[in-house]
């Protein structure tokens, strides 16, 4: 149980990592949205489904009732994050921000 | 097991360096939401890290509950509000 526990979390760790160092990394607003979307939702339902395993190694009832918390807490972030950056796509697109794309005049 | 818990938190608060720095150099008013939305994100799970450690997840679930909750509130009120400043960010796009 402990070792399932250990590769949930360090597996959401690495995809934080991956989201935070493509937020730094991509050039565009639009293609950093594609890290800062997915990644981190990927990342919290593996660290938070790690807890909650974790919390169940002890059975009781509240130990239970605990872990169906911190499902809804995962369930409530696979369908708010997306909404969010949605959200934010479309505020982009309405002020006028344009795509990154190659400058092909410039060369 | 509490020491990989620990590691793991020390871990997350050091990746919060990373959009942080996004969110203080962007570009954008919207490259900067990006930072706290990812911020906030990471948070949630930090505040279950904490409430392991201190044997106290009872009480930190409800309150990474209410976090994740009024973080979402936060990002869309925030992106709502620049829906109408058309061509505010044309000047700091880089051409």
């Amino acid at each position: 149980m402990n070792i399932l526990v250990i590769l949930c979390l360090v597996i959401g760790f690495l995809f934080s990592l991956g989201g935070a160092v493509g937020i730094i990394r991509m050039p565009d607003f639009y293609s950093r949205l594609h890290p800062a979307g997915k990644l981190d939702t990927l990342g919290i339902f593996a660290m938070v489904m790690g807890l909650a395993l974790y919390n169940l190694t002890h059975f009781s009832f509240e130990s239970l009732l605990l872990s169906v918390k911190m499902f809804l807490i995962v369930f409530f972030v696979f369908m708010s994050s997306p909404t969010a950056t949605h959200s934010i796509v479309d505020s982009g697109m309405r002020a006028g921000l344009r795509p990154w794309t190659k400058k092909k005049g410039k060369e | 097991m509490n020491t990989f818990f620990l590691c793991i938190a020390i871990g997350l608060c050091l990746l919060m360096a990373l959009p942080l720095v996004r969110c203080l150099f962007g570009p954008t008013v919207l490259d900067r939401l990006i930072g706290v939305n990812a911020i906030g994100s990471k948070t949630v799970v930090l505040l279950l890290l904490i409430g392991v450690l201190y044997e106290r997840v009872d009480m930190f679930v409800d309150i990474a509950l209410a976090y994740a909750f009024l973080n979402f509130v936060a990002v869309i009120a925030a992106s709502r509000y620049f829906h109408k400043r058309k061509g505010l960010y044309e000047e700091s796009f880089m051409d």
